[in-house]
């Protein structure tokens, strides 16, 4: 969904820059895990906010309901069980779209305008320009876009881009009824995230910290996690994750300069032409054969 | 009408058609292909209907290739196996290139550089098809870490096939009556002594 063109910082499969003049302020969404009760009413929000239903599942035996993201579901509760310090706990992580401020998707993606990253730090996926390819996939290291089976296209968390240019709050945000999801400026979230670290730290968690992950230039959905030593136990977040090394040769300089080698080849065939000109059958082999086909005409007048 | 009876037979029609094929879907796929590769190429996809088109139509046309040029390969890989002689006139490839062929080592069928050629696409063949086939989205589930590792393999080697391309092309416009080779499947007997002195004494027994 559209925000305006003069919030657009980046767009996908694009060398120019994006509108430059105006500079709005960066907005982030902040997950705090530790006052999370696992309801799933953001879950709902988001459903109902986006018109998207996922099919109702079954139970698999823990509370995942979807089991995971699809094209359908751009958020899900993921519930960890989990044994730290000899007690047992119930780690429950919203799970979504990180909005990176160096999204993985956006610089894998090969068709112009089909992932946009605001001003504001949203990252966007438009689906009119999406070919289906799955490049963003391969691109995101969080493992979130999803392609529909129903159109070939991709989808994820927008972070209610439509709501967020209207001034309103993600609606997942709107609707969570312990306060755990907070959305403001990056700034004041981060903000608010140091009390809620404080707390927790005066509580007995002295692991405690913000979840904002510089190897991807830090996100605009943040985590306050007891465990920030260690994101994996929240369902596998990664604990340093960045564009992949393959990712980024795929996408760097290599192109551009094997652009230019095969320029290189095709106008070097043509000087090549040019100057040492075409390879012919020499005159003398072809008198040769030629002489061969008289002397051969000659011996057959002669024996008749 | 036959100008000249005497011309060799250097391809029948099934080889040329078979040719044809390969190489028409390398074309394809290669302007739909680049589409993908840099911003600067995705205007191609309008050859094929749109963004969503080439996607959709590629890996297709990929199979087709990959099917055509493994039949080309078991025609051709026997007369392609590298020889002594070969490696002298790759050696001196350099004077060939520079328009001065007097001193080229006799060659059969094929020369050396046109057998270097065929094993290194041979071996691209295989690398574009297993790296395709695995970012093939719409089509298999495979690990993202593998994919990342398909995509580079596609991308890197896609360039470098088409640059061999360019060289093949190019080799065949040089070479006068060649090209002829690849429409009607004879070349002249001046041609074929002067180029594949081997190959013109074995047809000739002269
Ligand atoms: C042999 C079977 C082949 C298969 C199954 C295949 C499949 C694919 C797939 C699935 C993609 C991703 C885009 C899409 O979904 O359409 C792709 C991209 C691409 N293909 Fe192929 N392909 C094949 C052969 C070739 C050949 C022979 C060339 C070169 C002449 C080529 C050049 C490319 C290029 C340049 C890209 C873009 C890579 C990038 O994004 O960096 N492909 N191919
Ligand atoms: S988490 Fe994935 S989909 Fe979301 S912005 Fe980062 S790279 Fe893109």
């Amino acid at each position: 969904m559209a925000l305006q063109s003069l919030d657009i910082l980046r767009r996908s499969a694009t060398t120019t820059p994006s509108t430059q003049v105006r500079a709005p302020i960066e907005v982030a969404k902040l997950i705090d895990v530790s006052t999370c009760i696992g309801c799933k009413a953001c879950q709902v929000a988001c459903s109902e906010w986006n018109d998207i239903r996922e099919e109702v599942g079954e139970c698999v035996g823990v509370y995942d309901n979807p089991t995971d993201l699809s094209a359908k579901a751009w958020t899900v509760m993921r519930f960890a069980e989990v044994e730290e310090h000899g007690r047992l706990e119930w780690l429950i992580r919203k799970d979504g779209c990180m909005h990176c401020a160096d999204p993985g998707c956006l610089k894998a993606c090969p068709s112009p305008g089909a992932i946009i990253q605001y001003k504001n730090g949203i990252v966007d996926f438009h689906e009119e320009n999406c070919i289906g390819c799955g490049y963003c996939v391969t691109g995101c290291p969080f493992n979130v876009p999803r392609i529909s089976k129903d159109d070939g296209k991709a989808y994820k968390c927008s972070l209610c881009s439509d709501r967020v240019a209207v001034g309103q709050e993600p609606a997942c945000v709107k609707t969570c009824p312990t306060g755990a999801i907070q959305f403001g400026s990056k700034e004041d979230m981060k903000d608010y995230a140091a009390t809620r670290v404080e707390d927790l730290k005066r509580r007995g968690f002295e692991n405690a910290g913000l979840y904002d992950p510089q190897g991807v230039g830090g996100t605009h959905v943040m985590y306050v996690l007891h465990h920030a030593d260690k994101p994996e136990l929240y369902s596998g977040l990664p604990s340093n994750p960045s564009i992949s090394p393959l990712v980024s040769l795929w996408k760097g300089m290599a192109k551009p300069l094997a652009t230019l080698a095969l320029a290189g080849v095709a106008l070097g065939s043509l000087f090549h032409y040019v100057m040492k000109g075409p390879n012919e059958v020499s005159k003398e082999v072809e008198d040769e054969i030629e002489d061969e086909d008289k002397r051969e005409r000659a011996d057959k007048e002669a024996t008749k | 009408m036959i100008r000249d009876p005497k011309d060799l037979k250097r391809y029948n029609a099934s080889e040329r058609a078979n040719h044809w094929v390969v190489g028409m879907s390398f074309i394809l796929l290669a302007l739909s292909g680049l589409a993908f590769f840099h911003p600067a190429f995705f205007p191609l996809t309008q050859l094929f209907g749109g963004p969503v088109w080439t996607r959709i139509l590629h890996p297709w046309v990929g199979v087709l290739m990959a099917l055509a040029f493994l039949i080309i390969f078991v025609r051709f890989f026997r007369l392609n196996l590298m020889t002594r002689m070969d490696v002298e006139w790759l050696k001196k490839a350099k004077n060939m290139v520079d328009g001065n062929d007097h001193d080229m080592p006799e060659q059969g069928k094929y020369n050396g550089g046109q057998k270097a050629l065929f094993w290194t696409l041979g071996v691209g063949m295989l690398l574009m098809t297993v790296s395709g086939l695995l970012m093939w989205r719409s089509m298999f589930h495979v690990d993202t870490q593998i994919v990342r590792v398909a995509v580079v393999v596609h991308a890197a080697t896609a360039a470098v096939m088409i640059g061999l391309i360019f060289v093949h092309v190019y080799a065949a416009i040089w070479v006068k009556g060649t090209i002829r080779a690849m429409w009607y499947g004879t070349v002249t007997r001046a041609w074929a002594k002067q180029h594949h002195r081997g190959w013109y004494r074995q047809m000739t027994g002269k």
